[in-house]
């Protein structure tokens, strides 16, 4: 398969920009995600794969604490964020969640204009001065979000009037409007057809430049394609945490080649 | 009674038919179910309903016909000139029902044969004597004339009852002889049973909705009986409710209305906040236990009965406010004259719409997909940021559509405002005045005694069209901004 061919990219030194270590995570008494330890790093696309139920979105959504709002979730152990814990007492989840963004598998644009949902977090956060910088930041995730093109006449549509994929690309441009300093992507592509996913894909490729990224995938070749680390999870383990092209060519664990090679998942 | 006898023995024979059909249908297939085509119990069903539902439905058609049939012969028969000044061809044929079911009680009672009965001449007994003898009292005495309409109003019953039975009895039996003779292994009873049923259910929804026609189509005959004894400018641009017995009464809706609309207005300015605000709670910040409880709790409010709230209008709320309001009040002002104020039966209108307004939002805002929730959540709003912004704009049509339909109940309300907002008809924006609403004034026409060909008493019928019309129109549009919200997430 042409997809499975990797590129070598140029790989400066990078900082770690998310640490996790020792996180559990319980939902009432089930435990979801068992002793995780990971690095994500800065200007890197990190993906998450491994079958359904393994625990990967689980562990996502708690890098911007989205668990919260489940009443039965828990979580232990330490993530921190730039050297600091996001589950300190002192830390804000509403300010950590501007911080961390959150593009989810669903597309799900606001009832509202295509403007309006772009300039939705920066109007929360006081982004912007008046309404000349609001029309820039709109238009610069836009672009951003590799859509300005096919909507700039239409910023006053509705923007669930927009195709499933430009959908996802105006959730994206809504994402980094806040200038977010990473962004996490839970299957971004699951709902999109390949021509939307091939656009999406790109503009993951393309936001490497400002963020970090981490990204939620079933679909390996996707991971391939986009991310420079992956990490396997399995029933709730992390299995393996590596260079994409490691993991996907000489995987160190047998269930990591089991599932990369379709036996389980 | 012989109907019920006839009932009971339809119902027999369709037991019996179902029973047959059932064996019929094992013998063709050779005691082996696998060989039927339907289950056995649907070649049952089959026998024994084809005999039950179409003798079933013409016996229901042939005992609403049939004294509507009678009256009608009969009415013809009663001369002009028998019929007295001041009275109607209407009265004389209730006092040729109570003779004859005065006849038919003393058959029954035995203190006349039948033949005798059938025989009695008004010129030589004492019909009224007799009659009066079993407990069947009589207004005056009976003239031969309507004895003789009497008689033969028994004897058409009786006629019309027998071929009744003869002819429920005969399609009954023939139902059950067609679909005994179709059983067949072969024979899809199931499918037929299939539309035994839809034609069951279509039934049922025509009967709502043919009672809904039947209801408007009476309120609109007294209507136009109204209309050619009153102005409809009046009524409708008129400025001045005063009724009155003398004939020169002024009867105009606008005053009316007027307290209508203002009491539902100041019910919608109570009910509307706390309960959407009690909506947003349960559904955006309620753990599920609060929830689990308080929903409930809220709901019982609307199983209060309007009559409960309006005694606690009457009691509580208007004595509370005219303690603050009226002459000697807390405040020192004289504002209120009594208890009874458009502002005490809008409050407690008001507490009991809270539950329809936040059990409909509290379904119209968990309908909008958590996505929406999650994408604002995830930009870093907080939950009141997420409801004012996304929530409440995605669930908004709906929530007009709960109000509307809140305004439409708070516009039909009558108990409240009997005992909360007095009875004077006037035009006052003060919210501390007396006022009456067209509900209230409904009953009191209607009660009482009074004339019913009066227009004292049939403007209550062209009052009730205007509401019936009103609060049509109102659950119209909600429903159609309610569906229009629903289309938008399928």
């Amino acid at each position: 398969m042409n997809d499975m061919t990797f590129v070598e990219r140029t790989v400066d030194t990078r900082q770690t920009k998310i640490a996790a270590k020792n996180v559990q995570v319980y939902y009432g008494e089930t435990h979801a995600i068992k002793d995780v330890n990971v690095e994500i790093e800065d200007k890197t696309v990190t993906a998450f794969i491994g079958p359904s139920g393994c625990g990967k979105s689980t562990f996502l959504r708690c890098l911007n604490r989205m668990n919260d709002t489940i009443d039965i979730c828990r979580v232990q152990g330490d993530i921190l964020l730039d050297g600091e814990d996001i589950y300190d007492k002192r830390v804000d989840p509403v300010q950590l969640r501007a911080k961390v963004g959150m593009v989810f598998q669903k597309p799900n644009p606001f009832p509202k204009s295509i403007y309006d949902n772009v300039a939705y977090g920066p109007r929360i956060h006081g982004l912007a001065k008046n309404k000349a910088e609001l029309d820039e930041i709109v238009e610069k995730s836009l672009r951003r979000g590799a859509i300005w093109d096919e909507v700039k006449d239409r910023l006053d549509a509705p923007g669930t009037g927009l195709s499933g994929g430009q959908q996802q690309r105006l959730c994206i441009a809504r994402a980094v409007a806040t200038e977010p300093e990473v962004l996490l992507m839970d299957e971004p592509c699951s709902a999109l057809d390949p021509i939307a996913t091939a656009q999406v894909e790109e503009l993951i490729d393309d936001l490497r430049q400002r963020y970090s990224v981490v990204i939620v995938t079933h679909s390996m070749q996707q991971a391939a394609r986009v991310s420079q680390k992956t990490a396997f999870f399995h029933l709730g383990n992390l299995v393996e945490f590596g260079e994409t092209g490691q993991i996907f060519t000489n995987p160190e664990d047998p269930r990591t080649e089991s599932y990369i090679t379709g036996r389980i998942g | 009674m012989p109907t019920l006898w006839l009932v009971i023995a339809l119902l027999a024979l369709s037991a019996l038919g179902f029973v047959l059909g059932r064996q019929r249908a094992m013998q063709s297939a050779g005691g082996d179910t696998r060989a039927l085509h339907s289950l056995p119990i649907y070649y049952g069903l089959n026998v024994g309903l084809t005999a039950l539902l179409p003798a079933l439905a013409v016996l229901l058609v042939w005992l609403f016909a049939q004294p509507m049939f009678i009256e009608n012969q009969i009415s013809d028969m009663i001369p002009a000139e028998l019929i007295p000044e001041n009275s109607t061809r209407d009265l004389v044929m209730s006092d040729v029902r109570r003779v004859a079911a005065g006849l038919d009680l003393a058959v029954e009672q035995g203190a006349l044969t039948e033949t005798a009965a059938a025989n009695l001449r008004a010129e030589l007994t004492d019909v009224r004597a007799r009659l009066g003898e079993i407990g069947v009292a009589l207004g005056s005495d009976v003239r031969p004339e309507v004895l003789d309409a009497a008689q033969e109003y028994r004897k058409m019953t009786a006629t019309g009852n027998t071929v009744m039975t003869i002819v429920v009895a005969l399609l009954a039996l023939g139902g059950l002889a067609v679909s005994y003779a179709r059983t067949h292994k072969d024979y899809r009873a199931r499918n037929v049973v299939e539309q035994g049923v839809l034609a069951l259910l279509i039934l049922a929804a025509s009967l709502a909705i043919l009672t809904t026609v039947g209801i408007v189509l009476s309120m609109l005959f007294e209507t136009m009986n109204f209309f050619s004894l009153h102005q409809w400018v009046d009524f409708f641009f008129g400025t001045t409710w005063a009724p009155n017995f003398r004939g020169d009464s002024e009867l105009s809706i606008l005053p009316l209305l007027w307290g209508t609309l203002y009491i539902s207005f100041i019910a919608l300015l109570v009910a509307v906040p706390v309960g959407l605000f009690a909506a947003i709670y349960l559904s955006e910040y309620a753990s599920n236990t609060t929830r689990s409880i308080a929903k409930p709790l809220l709901e019982i409010l609307a199983g209060i009965p309007t009559i409960v709230y309006g005694l606690f209008a009457l009691l509580t709320v208007g004595p509370l406010l005219a303690g603050m309001f009226a002459k000697g009040g807390l405040l020192g002002v004289e504002w209120m004259a009594g208890a009874t104020s458009v502002l005490t039966a809008g409050v407690v209108m008001g507490i009991m719409l809270i539950p329809f307004v936040s059990s409909l939002s509290d379904d119209i805002i968990n309908a909008v997909p958590q996505t929406m929730r999650d994408g604002s959540l995830g930009l870093g709003a907080t939950r009141s940021e997420t409801v004012r912004q996304v929530v409440l704009p995605a669930a908004l049509p709906g929530i007009v559509g709960a109000v509307l339909l809140a305004a439409s109940r708070a516009i039909g309300e009558t108990m409240i405002v009997v005992m909360g907002a007095g009875a004077i008809a006037k035009f006052s924006l003060n919210p501390l005045e007396s006022m009456t609403t067209i509900t209230t004034r409904i009953v009191s026409q209607l009660t009482g005694d009074t004339d019913f060909a009066s227009p004292e008493t049939l403007v209550a019928f062209a009052l009730g069209l205007t509401l019936f019309v009103l609060t049509l129109g109102l659950n119209v549009l909600a429903l159609y901004i309610v569906r229009k919200y629903r289309e938008q997430y399928e």
